[in-house]
């Protein structure tokens, strides 16, 4: 077990390495980002040249990438361009991103597949049919329509919550927020869920149980949910990364100052310390969840072993 | 306070949810007209770190429009530059300035605003290894080669043209004349700076000290301000509330969302989608006005196709097959003024606003077409136009532009070039790559007609992007220069005009209008001409 999880580390240098140099390439590729700071106004060509001195952009492209490497190693993430440390944007940022995603994978986790066991328990039944359709409905519904749809019924409407957050963003506002950016998962989750556990229902070893007498309530929790949990686990596993990184529009609707905020404005502004460095926690996010997700296995299902 | 607060949007929205009102008066801290309101208003992430010398964009500007006080103001109604911490600006050849400032200014920290205070504060904002973005505006200023160099290390630390001669005098002499000069000091980047500044500059920037009518409660960067009005104040624009909340929004849908649940008092952005409902919504508490804000469209006169003696005819009359009224009407619901000059209707007739264009500003589908095919027709039969549009509407008001001249030239003349990043623009523009017009959206620093004209058309103008160069031009803008009657100045530069009405090396399509948005908590909100809101002047109810 030990030697599996340090392998699976070190395996994540690499990766890790990649992925930055990727996000580095492609943020370079936006072009350069100094001529848009002056506005309508053509660049002082004087100045220009000495921000673009001082972030390294006069150097070839792999100079500043080790540049930047070496910097990150040593703490620096580098500066955004009104002048905030890169560290410091991410301490406020990722803190209310976290607070969100979690909001949300409680909610999926919770309503999913809860949904998910109902479903797959009355499969082919009337019920069962309906929350197909909705989960259908629920998916083909993009993010922005659905986010301005609940904010404007609950926030305004009804105006049973604010329709924005507020800057230190506390659990309660974020309910709403997290209910539009959990929808989609929501229903793939309750999607897989009842699949696994249909097929699941069918298995020996629920027939075994079933037949020893033991109540149907331990029979689904204890045996059938366990087995049946493995690909949704899988999935709630990648998805953690994928909150975190894809509330932009989420974000950018309910004025949540997380991270999909900070990228949004690295990108529009090209500032690539701003975007590469929340990336590249996202990308540590990402590979630390899917680790704990292939641990989770051994867990759920006995017959896994690491070594 | 926290939990009061808390408990008074509950109630709030229960009543929201009953009588569909606003209820914005709860949350501005029980101002009840008393002067002690406060309010809240909408606001973006300023680009730059908030010094003077560096914020160029209406975000950051707002912040120092309260914070700071220089040696003019612009009067929010007429734009006329008056003196408010200079006492006099003396002149007698228009180069050499002698400027004396009144006693009594102060810091909010305390320190006296003297001579010192401003020369200092432009020696740092002129210096190249402060990267300040508004640099070039003490270009004018003698020594300023020499701290701000086109290439390399700077050669002095401070310019020469600036002498202090005590506490409440000092000389300016400029590298040539100026009649105007004094009107400029208006400006943000020409603010006094206190010592502190300089002293500990990281501790200034997350709480910025100034000398106006307001004072930085806290500062958290990226999502908040709170500023408060400063009792010490002494000038006469005091603040008429308590202080201002300024929150960050990424989207002005959002922000105008909050506007109508009560969370906000004051949004100075109206999203375009709103511009159908916004009437409904809030009757006569929706500002529209023009603001010093033009877009045209250049001609890239560096291209020999489009400089070439008979063009002109090829661009009044492209400029003729643009039905304005239209476009502005359909498409910004009115919320762009039709041009009818190179400057902007938001200077008003004084400053030097007239219908210079005439009838080639006129839709005429006709005579466009006959003056195209005079000139010898387009270069290569067709046109392209550029712009980015990544906001602003642009793509959609190129697309109707370029029906308009199919419809008047016929089809296939024109098609667009959308790209899909400022930045990317910028870089083309400042490669000179366009060959078709492109789009170049201008933002008056200062109400002067000078602001409007010298920069973007006269020979190696900073941004004279399309590089437009007449001899005549240039020397009326030379003359007015040199005028002393401001009167005078004015006359030149409208002649000057005429030559751009002549030549038309850029097409005036429209003035951009400042729009605002407010609550019934509020009033007297109005917009100077930068189109920010005087927030001095708003009263919480």
């Amino acid at each position: 077990m030990g030697r599996y999880v340090i392998r699976r580390l070190l395996q994540m240098i690499p990766v890790f390495i990649g992925a930055t140099f990727l996000i580095f390439v492609m943020v370079y590729a936006l072009g350069d980002p100094v001529a848009a700071l002056f506005g309508d106004k053509a660049p002082d060509p004087a100045t220009a040249a000495r921000i673009r001195e001082d972030l390294g952009l006069d150097k070839p492209l792999w100079q500043q990438y080790l540049h930047y490497m070496g910097n990150i190693f040593r703490g620096d993430f580098g500066t955004a361009f009104n002048g905030q440390k890169v560290t410091e944007l991410m301490a406020t940022a990722f803190p209310v991103t976290a607070k969100l995603t979690l909001v949300a994978i409680v909610i999926e986790i919770v309503v999913g597949i809860a949904l998910g066991v109902v479903s797959g328990l009355k499969r082919g039944r009337p019920l069962d049919t309906s929350l197909l359709v909705l989960t259908l409905i629920v998916i083909s519904v993009p993010t922005f329509v659905s986010g301005y749809l609940l904010q404007y019924l609950f926030g305004l409407k009804l105006g049973w919550v604010r329709p924005t957050v507020s800057t230190d963003a506390p659990l309660n506002e974020l309910i709403l927020p997290g209910i539009v950016l959990a929808l989609v998962s929501l229903a793939y989750v309750t999607r897989l869920t009842r699949t696994s556990i249909a097929e699941n229902a069918r298995a020996d070893y629920v027939r075994t149980a079933v037949a020893k007498g033991l109540p149907r309530r331990r029979v689904i929790t204890k045996h059938l949910l366990r087995n049946s949990l493995i690909p949704v686990v899988t999935f709630i596993g990648a998805d953690i990364g994928a909150l975190m990184g894809g509330a932009i529009v989420t974000e950018r609707i309910f004025n949540i100052h997380g991270v999909g905020y900070q990228l949004y404005n690295g990108i529009l502004r090209g500032n690539t310390p701003t975007v590469v460095g929340f990336v590249t926690i996202l990308v540590l996010v990402f590979l630390v969840a899917n680790l704990l997700v292939d641990l989770l296995y051994a867990v759920l299902d006995p017959r896994i072993r690491y070594a | 306070m926290r939990g009061a607060t808390h408990a008074k949007w509950a109630a709030c929205a229960v009543t929201v949810a009953l009588a569909a009102t606003a209820c914005g008066g709860g949350g501005s801290g029980g101002g009840s007209g008393d002067g002690s309101g406060i309010v809240r208003s909408s606001w973006g992430d300023p680009q730059n770190p908030l010094e003077p010398a560096n914020t160029n964009e209406v975000q950051g500007g707002k912040v120092l429009d309260m914070l700071f006080r220089g040696l003019k103001k612009y009067d929010p109604k007429s734009g006329e530059a008056q003196d408010l911490i200079a006492e006099k600006i003396e002149t007698t050849d228009s180069q050499n300035f002698t400027v004396t400032i009144k006693d009594g200014w102060t810091f909010s920290n305390g320190e006296k605003v003297t001579a010192k205070s401003f020369v200092d504060a432009w020696n740092y904002g002129a210096h190249v290894d402060n990267k300040q973005n508004n640099a070039p505006f003490f270009s004018n200023i003698k020594g300023y080669d020499e701290v701000h160099p086109e290439g390399g290390a700077a050669k002095a630390k401070t310019m020469s043209g600036l002498v202090v001669k005590d506490d409440k005098t000092f000389t300016v002499e400029l590298k040539d004349k100026f009649s105007t000069w004094p009107e400029t000091l208006g400006y943000q980047a020409f603010s006094p700076l206190p010592e502190a500044f300089f002293k500990d500059h990281d501790a200034w920037l997350s709480k910025p000290i100034g000398n106006g009518p307001y004072t930085v409660d806290s500062y958290a960067k990226g999502s908040e301000m709170k500023l408060r009005a400063w009792d010490g104040y002494k000038g006469e624009d005091k603040a008429r509330n308590g202080g201002v909340d300024l929150k960050v929004y990424t989207d002005n849908n959002t922000a105008y969302t909050d506007l109508m649940a009560g969370n906000l008092d004051l949004v100075d952005d109206v999203p375009a989608q709103q511009l159908k409902n916004v009437k409904a919504d809030l009757g006569d508490r929706y500002i529209n006005q023009p603001a010093l804000i033009i877009q045209t469209l250049v001609f890239p006169m560096y291209e020999a196709n489009w400089s070439k003696a008979g063009m002109e005819k090829v661009r009044r009359g492209l400029s003729m097959a643009i039905n304005r009224d239209e476009i502005t009407k359909q498409i910004f619901e009115e919320t762009r003024t039709p041009a009818k000059d190179w400057t902007s209707a938001a200077l008003g007739d004084k400053g030097g606003y007239k219908d210079v264009c005439g009838d080639a500003c006129t839709y005429n589908p006709d005579e466009a077409k006959k003056l195209v095919a005079e000139g010898g027709g387009l270069p290569g039969g067709k046109i392209t136009i550029s712009s980015n549009v990544d906001t602003g509407s642009h793509r959609v008001w190129m697309d109707a532009v370029c029906n308009s001249i199919n419809n008047a030239l016929g089809k296939g003349s024109c098609t667009v070039n959308p790209i899909g990043t400022f930045a990317d623009f910028k870089n083309q523009l400042g490669a000179y790559k366009f060959t078709g017009p492109f789009r170049s959206g201008w933002q008056a620093d200062y109400p002067l007609i000078q602001n409007f004209l010298q920069p973007l058309y006269y020979k190696n103008g900073s941004s004279n992007y399309g590089k437009f160069d007449n001899k005549a031009f240039n020397d009326l803008v030379d003359k007015a220069n040199q005028e002393t009657d401001q009167a005078k100045a004015t006359e030149d530069f409208q002649n000057a005009e005429k030559i751009l009405a002549e030549q038309m090396p850029a097409i005036p399509l429209w003035y951009q209008n400042g729009s605002a948005g407010y609550s019934d908590q509020v009033s007297d909100v109005t917009l100077n001409q930068f189109s920010v809101p005087v927030y001095d002047q708003i009263k919480v109810n």
